[in-house]
């Protein structure tokens, strides 16, 4: 397991810091970019996409909204499958709180940069999140996506599907990776496999956003005295 | 105004309210010693949902088998065998693209 993305306990890193941190995965993330753009400018147009990217800039969710949207579903159930996917990052918002300084508008606003990397890049062992690295690796992310989506839009046709590459399994091999460390406590073992039961036991019969985030759930094992 | 930008404007909105409520609700003060042990383990929780969902998502409500779980299969092997993130990642994006060419 690599520790490059890992920082000394009680410091928090600067934005350069989790810009290094966050930069290897701009370049899946641009791919996925790429796909989403390639997909959406023949059900959205040229420009909505690239508007989409920059101010929901939540990749699962535009994806969850693009195919209700593709299907002619409406802009109501758009917006729920939408707002299932992203529903994530209220427990997510909740575990980076104790870790952010400030008045409340300068923590909410900070609270924008997590998205699923920099919310896994930033976990430390202790539990808590290195701001710094939340903030910064956010920014490859979002140069990727963003940068992504406009190049599929525009130059989508001319190239070649990133599923070739195997890009879609870099995301999973890479929260395992993370998750790794957790394993290394029972506790973190048990809440692991029990939020991916939870998630794996639902999919089928509920929306995917909701599947994901009813694994929250499991963190409730940490009320349990050990 | 379209569905498009209608869906567009909504979204953007409520990921905002979403993303904002926790930082809003807990943060400048230390959280209680329980209310701490149950966020702190949110991470686990969902990244492993992550990786279900990332693996096994047919990209739209349902769950299917594919190229994925070979990558994710070497990933795992790669992990016990120690080796360092890039050639975790980078060998479980190799193994799916290897397994699709293969016609999995």
């Amino acid at each position: 397991m690599s520790d490059s993305a890992r920082t000394v306990p009680d410091e928090h890193s600067d934005l350069r810091d989790g810009i290094r941190a966050g930069l290897p995965f701009a370049v899946p993330t641009l791919a996925v970019g790429i796909t989403f753009g390639v997909l959406a400018e023949p059900v959205m147009g040229e420009i909505a996409p690239i508007v989409m990217s920059i101010v929901v800039f939540a990749g699962a969710a535009q994806f969850a909204s693009l195919s209700v949207l593709a299907a002619a579903g409406g802009a109501g159930a758009a917006i729920l499958a939408g707002l299932l996917m992203n529903a994530r990052f209220l427990p997510m918002g909740f575990a980076i709180a104790p870790s952010l300084r400030g008045r409340p508008l300068k923590r909410a606003a900070q609270g924008q940069a997590v998205v699923d990397a920099s919310f896994a890049i930033a976990r430390r062992r202790d539990g808590r999140f290195d701001r710094g690295i939340l903030l910064g690796a956010t920014i490859p992310q979002a140069t990727g996506w963003i940068g992504g989506t406009a190049i599929g839009v525009f130059a989508g046709s001319v190239l070649s599907d990133p599923e070739k590459l195997g890009i879609d399994a870099i995301f999973p091999a890479f929260y395992l990776a993370i998750l790794w460390e957790e394993g290394a406590t029972r506790q973190g073992l048990a809440v692991a496999i029990a939020g991916g039961a939870i998630t794996l036991s639902l999919m089928s019969y509920v929306p995917a956003g909701l599947a994901v985030i009813a694994a929250a759930l499991a963190a409730l094992i940490g009320l349990r005295r050990s | 105004m379209s569905e498009v930008w209608l869906t567009i404007a909504v979204l953007s909105v409520g990921t905002v309210l979403i993303k904002s409520t926790g930082p809003l609700a807990l943060g400048g003060r230390q959280p209680g010693e329980r209310t701490f042990a149950v966020v702190s383990l949110f991470a686990p929780a969902l990244l492993a949902a992550l990786v279900v969902y990332e693996t096994l998502s047919d990209g739209h409500d349902g769950v299917t088998v594919d190229a994925r779980v070979i990558g994710v299969a070497v990933a795992v092997i790669a992990l016990l065998a120690r080796a360092p993130l890039a050639a975790v990642v980078l060998g479980a994006a190799a193994a799916t693209a290897v397994a699709r060419a293969a016609g999995v």
